[in-house]
């Protein structure tokens, strides 16, 4: 664990991002950036990865669809074949119209929730988790960067105090050391 | 502030000049405020109303379902013209937050939460309908594809009622985790905030502790796009199953192709009309002017304005198609709809829905308040009666003329009917108290674009 952390806070996008180019143009790793609503180009100027989500959804829409092809024909014309106003029970193909729509359904319900489930377990978000935000007003109008690092802190507010910041706040990590 | 260059031909949508904070207290003064004495006026009412109506659900299933007014011929009626009107009203919340959010329409972001709140909060009143219908609703879960421990069979996956099962029930899954996901960051403003310790609890347990980390953001808004792509298909699908419980059916007046469409339309224009009653209200009593602007309203009934266009199209179109069919029973049931003993719903329907909205063409008409309420309300009651004539109009004169007979609802009808709107206003009384009504994370997105102050700073200084 890194000895320090510095708390840089900013009450505008616009300044967070010239804060954060100016920051990553150092070559100084930035922990996290909190803010209180997505800043666009945030993203790309941090480096993060592009998030995969959407493939997931895709992989889990077509579980949904191969599911509900799978259950109804298991239902309909293996397990207990019935006629139903003349239609063909013995052979899926040619039921399979009446089956279109809870094969879109399904495609959908499982694309959408399991999706959805995975976002909230990648960013750990569930009843009872704690926030996580350093500061109360992150989630309002404040924007807050986070670096971790060793040694003097210096150099580091010297670069954050160039940008238009709003309060600099530097906490120890180490126990029993006043700051 | 060049990146958050807007035409200047576009209207603001936040006014007031307001900050990031500004915006913040703003939308969370009515979860930390108390609520005054209109409030609670119209939440007893409508609570005396639910309470009504359970008392009446409750006779209907204790006693069956002779309770109601339906007969050997007129085998469905209110039940269902209250479903699928609750299921209609449904569709703006989802058309609002997803279709609008794929069209970057940036107007959706003051409306879209409450919107969404109006489809969950309708479609349950919908679910009700069918339920109650089943006479024994203690085996609702009958309709789901279980194994047959019961030792008969498996649910009829031909049948239009049991893809409405899957369809009601995706949407009403699907709309909920697209709703909840949008509050998380506003749940945690709240949370963020807070000092009674209680409120604090509750908003850290529903915001499932939202933090505001850049890539959660980055995940965040991939979600909400994916969810809006499905979503929107979904909107769609459901009212086309909807539709399929009449036209897969050989009824005349019921067995058309023009129904999906149709039903969709109507639904899109019922539920913009409710949107627009809920608002016009919750505007006013919960100080929003600034943020559901007039701007907002003219918008919202330009929407009403078109889909009752369309379904005028569809409603003239039927008539066309029943005459050119040369089927003499297709042919005799728009007659009679038009001039037998129901000419009074299917007039009502006409003024109500295909001639009331033609006033929106008015510009000052459709940006005052007053006049856009009434005619939120007047389409509200159009689309209920536009079920009523297609269901019962279409059934109460069948094929067998000895059999011909009239549809009158008992105070059991009724009642129940008054209560789902009771539930319905109970429901977003409260939500209207203890959420934040407006999705204020996504509103800060486009403060810099649409903003008043900064339109003006742009004016200005270029």
């Amino acid at each position: 664990m890194a000895e320090k952390t510095l708390h840089a806070i900013y009450d505008d996008d616009d300044k967070l991002l010239a804060a954060v180019k100016k920051i990553k143009e150092a070559k100084i790793d930035i922990e996290e950036v909190y803010t209180p609503f997505p800043v666009h180009g945030l993203d790309k100027i941090l480096g993060l990865k592009e998030t995969r989500l959407a493939i997931t959804a895709f992989i889990y829409g077509c579980i949904g669809f191969s599911f509900a092809i799978w259950m109804m024909n298991h239902i309909m014309i293996l397990d207990w074949p019935q006629n139903i106003g003349g239609k063909p029970s013995f052979s899926f193909i040619e039921n399979m119209p009446s089956f279109v729509p809870i094969m879109f359904e399904l495609t959908v319900f499982f694309a959408a929730h399991l999706m959805v489930i995975t976002f909230y377990l990648r960013s750990k978000l569930w009843p009872f988790k704690e926030a996580e935000n350093p500061i109360p007003s992150t989630t309002d109008d404040k924007f807050l960067i986070e670096i971790k690092f060793d040694g003097s802190e210096k150099e580091i507010k010297k670069l954050i105090k160039e940008t238009d910041v709003l309060e600099i706040k530097l906490h120890s990590n180490k126990k029993n050391d006043n700051d | 502030m060049a990146s958050h260059y807007e035409a200047p031909i576009r209207k603001p949508l936040v006014t007031g000049g307001k900050s990031y904070h500004d915006v913040s207290v703003d939308i969370v003064n009515a979860v930390e405020g108390k609520a005054n004495k209109q409030w609670w006026i119209v939440f007893s009412i409508a609570l005396i109303m639910f309470l009504w109506g359970i008392g009446c659900i409750i006779y209907t299933i204790s006693t069956g379902i002779g309770a109601w007014g339906l007969n050997k011929t007129v085998g469905w009626a209110w039940d269902i013209t209250n479903f699928v009107w609750w299921v209609g009203i449904g569709h703006a919340g989802t058309l609002i937050s997803a279709v609008l959010l794929l069209f970057r329409q940036k107007w959706r972001m003051a409306i879209n939460r409450s919107a969404e709140a109006m489809t969950i909060f309708s479609v349950i009143q919908a679910g009700l309908f069918p339920i109650i219908h089943m006479g024994r609703p203690w085996l609702a879960f009958w309709t789901l594809p279980i194994p047959n421990a019961y030792g008969s069979l498996w649910v009829n996956f031909n049948s239009p009622l049991l893809w409405d099962v899957f369809a009601i029930s995706t949407y009403l899954s699907v709309s909920l985790v697209f709703w909840w996901t949008g509050l998380l960051p506003d749940f945690a403003m709240i949370r963020d905030r807070a000092v009674k310790p209680f409120q604090k609890k509750i908003y850290s347990l529903v915001s499932f502790g939202w933090s505001g980390r850049a890539k959660d953001w980055q995940r965040f808004e991939e979600v909400s796009l994916v969810l809006a792509g499905l979503a929107t298909p979904l909107v769609l699908s459901v009212h086309t199953i909807v539709s399929f419980d009449f036209a897969t059916s050989v009824i005349p007046g019921w067995h058309t192709t023009i129904f999906p469409p149709y039903f969709v339309a109507g639904a899109i224009f019922s539920g913009f009309a409710m949107v627009q009653t809920l608002l016009i209200v919750m505007r006013k009593v919960s100080n929003l002017e600034n943020y559901i602007t007039i701007q907002h309203i003219e918008l919202m009934n330009i929407v009403i304005m078109i889909t009752g266009c369309i379904v005028g199209c569809a409603y003239i179109t039927e008539l066309f198609i029943a005459w050119y069919s040369g089927v003499e029973y297709e042919q005799y049931a728009f007659l009679n709809r038009a001039t037998g003993p129901y000419w009074w719903a299917y007039w009502s329907m006409m003024t109500c829905n295909v001639f009331s909205p033609q006033f929106m063409w008015v510009k000052k008409l459709r940006t005052s308040i007053v006049f856009s309420f009434v005619i939120s309300i007047v389409v509200n009651i159009g689309m209920w009666f536009e079920r009523f004539v297609i269901i019962v109009t279409s059934l109460h004169r069948d094929y067998l003329p000895s059999s011909w007979t009239m549809f009158s609802p008992t105070v059991f009808d009724i009642g129940i009917f008054l209560g789902t709107i009771g539930f319905f206003f109970v429901l977003f009384l409260l939500y209207s108290r203890t959420f934040p009504v407006i999705a204020q994370a996504e509103v800060k997105t486009i403060l810099k674009t649409s903003g008043d102050n900064y339109k003006k700073m742009r004016d200005k200084n270029g």
